[in-house]
């Protein structure tokens, strides 16, 4: 293989490799979006209204959080509350797509704004870290985001239609995986512990904020902080 | 909420709502970019980020979790630290979590 010249390209090779990436997370996506559907069919939604709901928003938590407190009308108040929790639980997204700027950058408009748009805090991380590690190959990305979505969206079928049948995915830990998989990440972008000094940083004032305020501001408040703080932490060690 | 067709105007209502917000946040951060000088100093906020956004998201709710959420970030960072691999974090975190449960522990 010859070594690319360019900043970014993309290949099916890296196409596979980025799916291959993505495979330790596949069992916590399956689990989320069968309790999604489950969760939506209770709800009464129609089989179509929760595979739309699931296929176009693509954000778990922020689908979760909005059944539990969906309107049966929606006057301009019910809109802006809906539009505002939404908000504050995905806002997250404009910290992770800036940061991929001086990747994806580099490709042509039409390639880079669709990837973003089926951008996960899991495919962020694997990208993260494969662009740590000396990778520009932006095929890598579409291989995890594309499966990723896929399997997101194939899963909420079984979840709709067994609904209740389906055992408790907390039995097997299978709950636990997005947060392990979080947790693992943390170890593979660990620069030391005065970098280390941002996440402090992020984690107390997302404890703080989530202890004062009701909702989801902690998560991006914390983001906030950390980033600040890490933009003042100089490389001189 | 009945399901009575494909979908209600209603729910069609709720979904484009959230779509709207969604797309604009996941597209909005990289367009906002084009205008930013990446500088030493905003390069080290974007390294800091990925750890932070980690940080911000799990530990108020493993805080709030209990002791099952924290056996298994602790059976997850261990078992990266020690063998480097995605996968068997992962499952080290699954594992240690069913266990405690499987052991009574709450959560």
């Amino acid at each position: 293989m010859t070594e690319p010249t360019t900043a970014s390209h993309w290949t099916w090779h890296g196409m596979r490799a980025g799916a291959r990436a993505m495979t330790p997370l596949l069992p916590g996506i399956v689990a989320f979006s069968l309790a999604f559907g489950t969760v939506a069919a209770q709800k009464g939604l129609s089989f179509g209204e929760s595979l739309v709901m699931t296929a176009t928003v693509y954000a778990g938590l922020s689908q979760f959080v909005a059944l539990q407190t969906w309107p049966d009308h929606f006057t301009l108040g019910e809109i802006a509350a809906l539009a505002a929790v939404t908000m504050t639980i995905n806002l997250r997204f404009v910290l992770m797509g800036a940061s991929l700027r001086p990747w994806l950058g580099a490709i042509p408009p039409w390639q880079s704004y669709p990837s973003l748009a089926l951008m996960t805090d899991g495919s962020w991380l694997l990208a993260l870290r494969y662009r740590a590690e000396g990778g520009h190959d932006a095929g890598f990305y579409y291989g995890m985001a594309l499966l990723n979505y896929v399997v997101w969206v194939i899963a909420v079928i079984p979840g709709y239609f067994l609904a209740s049948s389906l055992s408790d995915p907390k039995t097997f830990g299978i709950d636990m995986i997005m947060v392990a998989f979080f947790a693992a990440m943390l170890v593979t972008v660990w620069r030391g512990y005065r970098r280390a000094l941002a996440w402090l940083v992020a984690g107390c004032v997302a404890v703080a904020v989530n202890w004062l305020f009701s909702g989801w501001w902690f998560i991006v408040a914390g983001a906030v902080a950390g980033s600040v703080a890490g933009g003042f932490i100089d490389d001189a060690d | 909420m009945t399901p009575t067709s494909f979908m209600s105007a209603h729910m069609a209502t709720g979904i484009a709502v959230m779509v709207a917000v969604t797309v604009a946040l996941r597209l909005g951060g990289f367009w906002i970019m084009r205008f930013v000088r990446v500088t030493p100093r905003v390069q080290r906020m974007i390294d800091a980020l990925p750890g932070s956004v980690i940080v911000a998201s799990v530990v108020p709710v493993a805080v709030n979790g209990g002791a099952v959420g924290i056996l298994a970030i602790v059976a997850a960072v261990l078992a990266m630290i020690w063998q480097r691999n995605d996968f068997v974090a992962v499952v080290a975190g699954m594992l240690v979590a069913a266990l405690a449960r499987a052991a009574g522990v709450s959560g």
